[in-house]
């Protein structure tokens, strides 16, 4: 040790051989147990402060243990304390085994602790070392492999891993994602799966309801980097191959798979979640995770729930829900009225727009849907839509007019011609919840006429169209969902040959003086 | 054939006796042309032909053609009579009697005019050349040398009339006459003569001479006389005419006339209009001399001319030394005018009256005192206007001292701008007394990059970046050099960028901008599409750097305010009411991504969206379209004020939040300051950078903003009280208004403006017409009747290009024409034919008539000489 120590004192100077040392104690500790001492070097070095240092260590821990598991020079089965077996009767061989196996714990202990480490090489390091010792010890299992039912895997070493990962104080999304590649293997994939929901039950239950964005972040992170296999024939890529009763084996199983992709969901979403995490979730719900749950009405209560959060999660829930209603045949009482209490000024605003818009289409694509209610749909778009930016009114306008298509006796609301020309106060209410209450049947789209006035050439071109009797054909809104401002303005700055640009004819003299000045006369230039 | 036409040129005879109408009626010269077809409303020239009529014309004139040719064939001599106008069937024979009358006089004049010495006849009326009086110049008028021509010399007339009467004087007194001329008998006629010519020419140029003296004296007179009576007008006091016109004598409405005609504006010829070029041309040689001159000071040598000496130089300056004097300039003006009507009266208008001329000058002279004045007036505004130009106003285009004058009218509104401007006239004295030293260059090169432009301005006050940007303009002006109009495209662009640059400084240089904007605008009419570029390059980039953060964060931060100036840019230079416009529509969807998008979460950014709105109103505010964005903006930022946010009822449109850290931006922290509040225009620093110290200021600065705000939601209920879903639009900030933010709370001229808000939006018309389609016109019926085409032309082929028909057109009249011209020419030989046999018949007839008469008289001949034989023989 005390060697150690000289050298951790002039090591500034040579890095460059302190490797070499590195390389010269492995041989040295690999060649004859005499020199077994000299782990304690390596593993002084893995406590370092320099990170340099570090993850030349772990590389050297890596190199031994790996060797020295391949060996079998570690001790197998239930290991004695490390004073008891000094003084215990073993021969100098199990003492050396002992030794080195509790010096292989001290190592995993503290590459677990290097999982919190502040620099990512470090943690990516340890993470890597960790995951090679696990396959070393799926091949050649540290404990007793006495009784038959027990498939050999390091679940310790895995457990203590996904515990580690999942830190409550730091995102360890960059770690998780390296992880990713070790979740490939579908072994390791079930057993993680297994040790989430455990952590997080343990975790949650804990912090009693409490939410831990940290945590939760760092768990979703790694659920979703879960790439579930689709079929059973793809499960082939195992970390450790059982020599007997593979076929039994819960982890070779795709259903188990599912059951535990879905457990450890369902005990995710339980807890409660912060906002941005419940839209993320939403986001990814319908594609990446009902798919792969054995029984994926069980998310219903969570979708129910979130659809009632209100807002933009409930924009998102819509899109689980619709999964569900369509492929699994759920029922759910008043989904047109709480859509229909969905449509917010906020809804032309928020990021997921594009999404709503296209959900809704689907859902008011059906032909047998009352006449009141696509009225009231059209309605109260159209009254939203005198709110609404140029982008989603170029998505809403069209999708009123496909609803009028859809069902043409709503064609009343822009063509309702009358013997006299009465003159009427627009009969609809906006702050009835009840669609069928709402007298939207009654009124007229004179929100579009106002549209008609709109500064945007597009859109005012596009609220035209009610003034002629519309075309059969639908509208595409596929197109214009995604459309941003600056796509829109790009229309008007792309150079055309014909483009010309004609001038203000009347002269400017100042900055804030002209005819129709507005600016000038709230501000002044100072 | 041969017989045939004699007979009927016999019967041409008859009938050119008989009347056209016997002709026509009978029925044996009538040749009906059959018709194919009878084509109704069609008028043929062609049924009926006279084939008699017309062949006998035609014989008629081929015998006075072609046979007269025929016949004067290989003959060399002809007759050719020459008299006037013989061959001339245009002309009247009278006209041909007068002619030939006159030329025979000339001619007869022509030989008596051998011996006329004065060369050429002079036409006279009453002894007066004619040609003299035709000039109206005769300022002599002697009459002396006209009466000679009328007196006859004895000798004069012996040499004229009296070659003849010479010699019978020399036949009848030829015995003495002998003696005395001695030497002379040898003479010969043709010497006498030649001697007289000569003596008369020397007596004709004598009298010429005579008669130029004369002249020179008679002139010379008038001229001393002139001086005499200027001095006698000058004498005569005006104010004497002015105490008594009464007394002066009315003028006669004939003197009037021809005064006024006098006076009357004669088309002079003006200078050419100069083209573009040339003006700029001029322009940059007047920059070029300047800076020249300005080099040449700089070096130190005074020029001795007394241009450099001159203060001011007006633009009307002819640069001929002639000095406006304030002092007497009435005077000069007066004098002025007397001597312009001299020098167009002196010929024949002395006898005016002296008032009326001093009147008519008077008139002339004070337009002239008021252009001056005009002028004078321009200038010192000039002067003014904080140009320190050192008197190079001329430099200034038309449009800049417009622009100035406006400028000064509308600086005049506003006190605060006066004492701007007062500031600046202190600035510009201090200019002044430095502009000496640091006089601008007169001439600039193109920046060739922004850097380059800045390095230009850098250092120069606001004025004179305007001039420097001004000058480097004209000296690259298009038409002077091929590469000016794409540097001054570029300068353009280096303009907008260094305003940008302007805006962004801390403090920013909203001055400096001001002053440009002129320029920039000017660049801009000459460059629409390079300005338009650049400023759709600049809403591009900041809109994609925007929708990058939006689509990173979900909402972006407010443009700084390089862009809040380019948009107001956009709208001084870009029509904002285009349906479609490549600048401003972009430039308006601009505005309406940062009102939605951008997060307000302090008073700067509040600043940044009022100014916002502020421009978006302007934009729309004479289309009337309509900005959802704008009122989501307004209603959110009366949010803002509203102090209990918990009672529910207000919609709030993002990027607004119902509650949150920011959504009591306006809210009074201290409700008494609205007592001390007066409405202040905020500054448009305060969107980059905001220091309010105390509470109070603070306060204030929110009243401020909650002032401009309510203005722009009245001037919004203006602009959209037409459109049909107007309440609905409204409805928020009516709730808001009426409900949260009672007028209770503010200041007494904020609570006006709420009260008309609500005001407006309770009186708009809530009921509406029910939405119908637009009538369409119905579509026809398919009509079964012919379409009718007039036809103009019937037979010509339809279908094809005009050029095609007139070429075909042509083709067919060549046709015709060609064969007419052979049908012509077969009838002339036939003609010619005809008339050689029958000459040859002719000839044979006689040839047969002499033989017989010869045989006959033979046969005679022989028969009595066998008579006389058998009668010898018996």
């Amino acid at each position: 040790m005390a060697p150690a120590k000289k050298r951790n004192v002039s090591s500034k100077a040579n890095a460059k051989k302190i490797k070499i040392d590195f390389e010269g104690i492995v041989e040295r500790v690999l060649k004859s147990r005499k020199h077994a001492n000299d782990v304690f070097d390596v593993l002084e070095f893995l406590q370092s402060e320099k990170e340099k240092d570090v993850i030349c260590a772990v590389d050297a821990c890596c190199k031994l243990f790996c060797t020295l598991l391949k060996r079998k020079d570690l001790f197998i089965g239930k290991l004695p304390g490390e004073d008891e077996a000094i003084k215990g009767e073993h021969s100098p061989d199990e003492k050396y085994k002992i030794f080195m196996r509790h010096r292989y714990n001290n190592c995993v202990e503290i590459l677990l602790e290097h999982l919190h480490h502040e620099t990512h090489e470090v943690k990516e390091s340890a993470l890597c070392c960790l995951m090679k010792f696990a396959a070393e010890q799926g091949l050649h299992p540290l404990e007793d492999l006495d009784w038959s039912e027990y498939f050999s895997f390091p679940r310790e070493l895995i457990q203590a891993v996904v515990h580690n990962i999942l830190s409550q104080s730091l995102d360890n999304s960059l770690l998780i994602s390296r992880f990713q590649e070790f979740l490939e293997m579908d072994d390791i994939r079930y057993y993680v799966m297994s040790f989430i929901r455990d952590n997080v039950a343990t975790v949650m239950n804990k912090s009693k309801g409490a939410v831990l964005p940290v945590y939760q972040s760092n768990v979703f992170t790694l659920m979703l980097n879960i790439n579930m296999p689709s079929q059973e024939t793809e499960l082939t890529n195992f970390m450790v191959k059982q020599e007997t009763k593979h076929e039994d084996w819960k982890a070779a199983k795709l259903h188990d798979h599912k059951r535990a992709f879905e457990r450890m969901w369902l005990g995710f979403l339980k807890y409660k979640l912060p906002n941005s995490m419940y839209k993320k979730i939403l986001v990814v719900l319908h594609d990446s995770i009902l798919p792969h749950m054995s029984k994926p009405t069980l998310m219903i209560d969570f979708l129910t729930a979130a659809y009632d959060v209100g807002g933009a999660i409930s924009l998102l829930a819509l899109n689980g829900l619709f999964v569900l209603i369509h492929q699994h045949n759920l029922d759910y009482p008043d989904f047109y009225k709480k859509l229909y209490n969905l449509l917010e000024p906020s809804v032309f605003h928020v990021k997921y727009r594009a999404r709503f818009f296209h959900l809704a289409n689907l859902f008011l694509s059906s032909s047998h849907l009352p006449v009141y209610l696509v009225a009231a749909f059209a309605k109260r778009l159209a009254r939203l839509a005198l709110t609404a930016p140029p982008t989603a009114l170029l998505i809403v306008l069209p999708f009123i007019y496909n609803l009028i298509r859809r069902h043409p006796s709503c064609r009343v609301l822009i063509h309702k011609p009358s013997s006299e020309d009465e003159l009427l106060e627009d009969p609809y209410v906006m702050e009835e919840v009840d669609p069928a209450l709402c007298h939207a049947l009654e009124s007229s789209l004179w929100e579009i006429k106002t549209l008609q006035k709109h500064y945007h050439p597009d859109v005012a071109k596009a609220a035209m169209l009610i003034n002629t009797p519309m075309t059969e054909q639908e509208d595409d809104i596929s197109e214009v969902l995604e459309i941003t401002s600056y796509e829109l303005m790009e229309r008007d700055l792309k150079p055309t040959e014909s483009k010309s640009f004609p001038l203000e004819f009347e002269t400017a003299a100042h900055l804030l003086e002209g005819r129709g000045e507005v600016l000038g006369r709230h501000f002044c230039l100072a | 054939m041969g017989k045939a036409p004699k007979k009927k040129n016999l019967a041409d005879k008859v009938r050119k006796a008989k009347a056209a109408t016997e002709i026509k009626n009978n029925p044996f010269e009538v040749k009906i042309n059959r018709k194919k077809f009878d084509v109704l409303g069609r008028k043929s020239k062609h049924d009926v032909g006279l084939p008699g009529v017309s062949r006998s014309k035609a014989i008629i004139k081929r015998k006075e053609t072609l046979l007269k040719e025929y016949k004067q064939k290989n003959k060399s001599n002809k007759f050719i009579d020459r008299r006037l106008g013989e061959y001339d069937a245009k002309m009247a024979p009278e006209d041909k009697i007068l002619q030939r009358f006159a030329i025979e006089r000339q001619r007869a004049h022509g030989k008596r005019d051998v011996y006329n010495l004065n060369e050429e006849e002079e036409l006279t009326h009453y002894g007066q050349s004619l040609a003299e009086i035709e000039k109206f110049n005769d300022t002599v008028g002697s009459d002396d040398e006209s009466e000679e021509k009328g007196l006859l010399s004895a000798e004069l007339t012996a040499s004229h009339f009296g070659g003849g009467g010479g010699l019978l004087r020399k036949k009848t007194s030829g015995g003495y006459q002998e003696d005395e001329q001695g030497g002379q008998k040898i003479k010969s006629r043709q010497e006498l003569i030649e001697e007289l010519i000569q003596k008369s020419k020397q007596e004709k140029r004598e009298r010429q001479v005579q008669k130029e003296e004369a002249q020179e004296l008679t002139e010379k007179l008038d001229q001393d006389w002139k001086s005499i009576q200027a001095l006698m007008v000058k004498k005569t006091p005006k104010a004497e005419n002015v105490d008594k016109p009464e007394e002066k004598a009315k003028p006669e409405e004939y003197d009037m006339m021809v005064r006024e005609l006098g006076f009357e504006m004669k088309a002079q010829p003006s200078e050419k209009m100069k083209s573009p070029e040339e003006l700029a041309k001029e322009e940059k040689e007047k920059l070029q001399k300047l800076e020249a001159d300005r080099l040449r000071r700089m070096m130190g040598d005074e020029g001795g001319d007394g241009v450099q000496s001159q203060v001011h130089m007006s633009a009307d300056d002819l640069n001929d030394g002639f000095v406006l004097d304030k002092d007497d300039k009435k005077t000069l003006a007066y004098q002025d005018g007397k001597w312009n009507i001299e020098e167009e009266t002196e010929d024949d208008k002395e006898e005016e009256g002296e008032s009326e001329e001093e009147e008519g000058s008077e008139a002339e002279g004070e337009n002239e005192e008021d252009d001056d004045d005009e002028d004078d007036v321009e200038e010192e505004e000039e002067e003014g206007s904080g140009e320190d130009e050192d008197g190079h106003s001329d430099l200034e285009s038309e449009q800049e001292s417009e622009n100035e004058e406006n400028d000064e009218e509308e600086e005049a509104s506003s006190s605060r701008q006066q004492q701007q401007q007062q500031t600046l006239n202190r600035e510009e004295l201090k200019a002044r007394q430095e502009a000496a030293k640091a006089e601008l260059p007169y001439t600039f090169a193109a920046p060739e990059s922004y850097e380059d432009l800045k390095d230009l301005l850098h250092g120069h006050t606001p004025d004179n970046q305007r001039l420097i940007v001004a000058r480097t303009q004209k000296c690259n002006h298009p038409s002077l050099a091929a590469g000016n109009k794409l540097k001054l495209q570029k300068l353009v662009g280096f303009l907008m960028e260094y305003m940008g640059e302007l805006a962004t400084r801390s403090p920013p240089e909203l001055g400096t901008i001001d002053k440009l904007i002129p320029e920039l605008y000017a660049l801009c009419q000459m460059f629409p599409e390079a300005a338009g570029k650049s400023m759709q390059s600049i809403l591009g980039d900041a809109a994609h750097s925007m929708e990058e953060a939006v689509e990173v964060k979900g909402h972006a931060a407010f443009p700084t305010l390089d862009m809040l100036i380019y948009l107001k840019v956009t709208a001084l230079l870009f029509p904002t009411s285009d349906f479609r416009h490549p600048v401003t529509t972009p430039a308006l969807l601009f505005i309406s991504l940062t009102l939605t998008k951008c997060l307000v979460r302090s008073l700067q950014d509040l600043t940044s969206g009022l100014v916002l709105c502020c421009l978006a109103v302007e934009y729309v505010s004479l289309s009337k379209r309509f900005l959802p964005e704008l009122i989501n903006f307004l209603s959110g930022t009366l949010h803002l004020a509203v102090q209990d946010k918990a009672s529910a009822g207000c919609m709030v449109v993002p990027p607004f939040r119902l509650s949150g850290k920011y959504s009591d931006l306006l809210v009074l922290s201290n409700s008494e300051s609205c007592s001390s509040w007066r409405k202040e225009n905020l500054p448009l620093s305060a969107t980059q950078q905001l220091e309010l110290k105390s509470d109070l200021n603070k306060d204030h600065y929110r009243l401020n903003c909650l002032s401009t705000c309510l203005d722009l939601v009245k001037r919004c209920c203006l602009l959209y009280k037409d459109l049909t879903s107007f309440t609905h639009i409204f409805q928020p900030i009516r709730t808001l208004l009426s409900k949260h933010l009672s007028s209770q709370m503010l200041p007494s001229p904020l609570q006006e403006l709420h009260s008309e808000i609500l005001e407006a939006i309770s009186s708009a018309s809530v009921t509406h017409t029910r939405l119908v389609f637009e009538k369409k016109k119905p579509i026809p019926l398919k009509l079964f009747t012919p379409k009718i085409v007039e036809v103009l032309d019937y037979g010509k082929k339809r279908g094809s290009t005009r050029e095609e028909r007139e070429k075909e057109r042509l083709k067919h009249k060549y046709k015709k024409e060609f064969k007419g011209a052979l049908r012509e020419i077969r009838k002339d030989s036939r003609f010619l034919a005809r008339e050689k046999l029958s000459e040859v018949m002719n000839r044979d007839a006689e040839r047969k008539r002499k033989v017989k008469e010869l045989l006959g008289s033979l046969a005679t001949q022989e028969g009595e000489w066998k008579a006389l034989k058998r009668k010898k023989r018996k």
